[in-house]
């Protein structure tokens, strides 16, 4: 499988500030990449290194094989980006806003392609209207058409969820699952850990310019632990063995025992049977991305 | 001619379009104000060159300076927007050179230039009888010089960070070097002092070159301030492609 996107010992230097250190970061075509950390992590400079709005202090970035500094109009053609920030145009309509976008990407007649994205974001409707009178969530929208209009095989998204609402939100990832299943590479920024949970095949977490992380989604959370087992015995007390391991929960009369792995779960179980106690209640906590994200940023690797 | 900067070309040309009246309208009302008044008071006391009136002596002056002016105007203003708003980053994600970039905002500043440099010719030449001389003249200066402003003014856009710092560049530099490039006057009527001074205003020679093609008199030899005005446009000109291929305040 080729490589949509190669990072190779890349740093970006602001004055004293190390925004982005040593990142090599390797993301393959037609995956779905999500590209997580607090804010300041060094995202936002992450992205616009690739995208050509900020210069690397040292090493190197390619999109699809193109160096993003001396092949700059290969690597830009290969490459959509919808900006965090909602900027736009105010001089122009919808329309006008993407026939300039596809034509500073080259592209002459683009028309019927432009209908089709407006089709999927539901933008038709505002095909004439002034950028200036759409609503927030609206202007998001004609971002993500302004990031399509040259079909680039590489799609990347900073935040562009961030205070969109919730019918909108689903819209725009069924759309972007779809561009994914039809072999767009996405790399996606979000805040929303449930999102890169449900959405991204590998995700990599950044702190303070440098990367903490870099796995696929459902090998990191099951390699921060397989979950809490929760339960209500009845019968024997519990064995001294488990009894040391009981961690402090909400409810006094359960007992919750942290579990390493799932693999750790049957024979729990077992030694629970083996000592006389009734299983009365059972419930199984599952570790999530976010519990993962706390956990690594708190340092634990 | 790539289709990446015809599009930005045409971009930057309906900017300043759809707002005419702030950019095409006003600037000519301005400058028609000023021959009104400096004319009226000024034509029967005042020759500069013999045998031409003051009003028509005044009228190369006044569009040179609206052609210089609104060129500035247009592309610091546009970038000066652009960068304030967030939007320069629609072009600079596409796959567009430097060279695009620069040739398609000053090209826009230069129409946007000339067309009010004409406004204000067809408005004022009402009042006036005008020759032409050497028009192929008229046409290099308005051409080179309307270039040089909008060179500069890319170049102001993309170092401001504020509107502000726009307005200083216009109100102390742009405005007082067209003003002493001898719009309202001949230099050979200053002091040789000033004059040796005028003579080092790049300005100066825009405007003298420009009037050259009216009248066929100027203050220096056309020929000389052809050759100032190219080696300020080289000038200028390589100045902003290297701006614009350092990432300089746009890629950082």
């Amino acid at each position: 499988m080729a490589i949509a996107l190669d990072l190779v010992a890349l740093s970006k230097q602001y004055g004293e500030v190390r925004a982005l250190d040593n990142v090599t970061l390797q993301v393959r075509e037609g995956e779905f990449f999500g590209l997580l950390g607090p804010n300041g992590a060094g995202k936002t400079t992450l992205i616009s290194i690739v995208s050509g709005l900020a210069r690397a202090s040292s090493g190197q970035a390619r999109v699809m094989g193109f160096d993003v500094v001396r092949d700059y109009r290969q690597a830009r053609r290969a490459l959509g980006v919808v900006p965090q920030e909602l900027v736009f145009d105010p001089f122009f309509t919808v329309r006008e806003t993407l026939r300039l976008t596809s034509g500073y990407y080259g592209l002459a007649h683009n028309d019927d392609w432009i209908d089709e994205i407006l089709a999927n974001l539901d933008l038709s409707a505002k095909v004439d209207t002034n950028m200036r009178s759409l609503s927030g969530g609206m202007k998001r929208r004609v971002l993500v058409a302004q990031a399509l209009v040259h079909r680039p095989p590489v799609i990347v998204l900073d935040e562009p969820t961030a205070g969109v609402d919730v019918e909108l939100r689903q819209a725009l990832w069924r759309f972007v699952r779809r561009l994914n299943h039809e072999g767009h590479t996405i790399v996606l920024t979000t805040h929303y850990l449930e999102e890169a949970q449900e959405l991204c095949e590998r995700v990599a977490m950044l702190q303070n310019g440098a990367m903490v992380a870099l796995e696929p989604t459902a090998d990191l959370i099951k390699r921060f632990s397989g979950g809490m087992l929760v339960l209500r015995l009845g019968g024997a007390p519990l064995p001294p063995r488990l009894a040391a391991l009981r961690v402090e929960y909400p409810l006094p009369d359960r007992v919750a025992l942290p579990l390493a792995r799932y693999d750790d779960l049957e024979p729990t179980l077992a030694e629970l049977r083996l000592a006389g106690c009734l299983i009365e209640e059972l419930e199984l906590l599952h570790t999530d991305l976010e519990d993962v994200f706390v956990r690594i940023m708190r340092g634990e690797r | 001619m790539t289709r990446g900067f015809i599009t930005l070309f045409y971009k930057e040309l309906l900017r300043f379009l759809k707002v005419g009246v702030q950019t095409i309208a006003a600037p000519i009302l301005t400058s028609a104000l000023y021959l009104l008044i400096f004319g009226h008071v000024l034509t029967d006391r005042v020759t500069v060159f013999e045998g031409v009136r003051y009003t028509s002596f005044l009228i190369p002056g006044l569009v040179m300076m609206a052609v210089l002016q609104n060129s500035f105007a247009n592309s610091s203003s546009s970038m000066i927007q652009s960068k304030i708003t967030g939007n320069i980053v629609f072009v600079l994600l596409p796959p567009l050179s430097h060279f695009e970039i620069f040739s398609a905002y000053v090209l826009a500043a230069m129409v946007r230039g000339i067309a009010v440099g004409l406004g204000v010719f067809v408005f004022t030449a009402w009042f006036a009888d005008l020759s032409f001389a050497a028009p192929a003249w008229i046409v290099v200066f308005a051409v080179l010089g309307s270039a040089i402003l909008g060179t500069m003014g890319l170049m102001v856009g993309i170092w401001a960070e504020k509107f502000d710092q726009i307005a200083v560049f216009q109100n102390f530099i742009i405005m007082p070097m067209t003003f002493l490039a001898g719009v309202f006057y001949s230099v050979t009527s200053l002091p040789a002092v000033w004059q040796k001074l005028s003579h080092l205003n790049p300005f100066f020679y825009m405007v003298d070159g420009f009037r050259y093609g009216f009248f066929g008199v100027a203050d220096v030899s056309p020929w000389t301030s052809l050759i100032v005005v190219c080696v300020a446009l080289a000038v200028t000109g390589m100045l902003a492609l290297r701006l614009l291929a350092s990432g300089y305040r746009l890629r950082n």
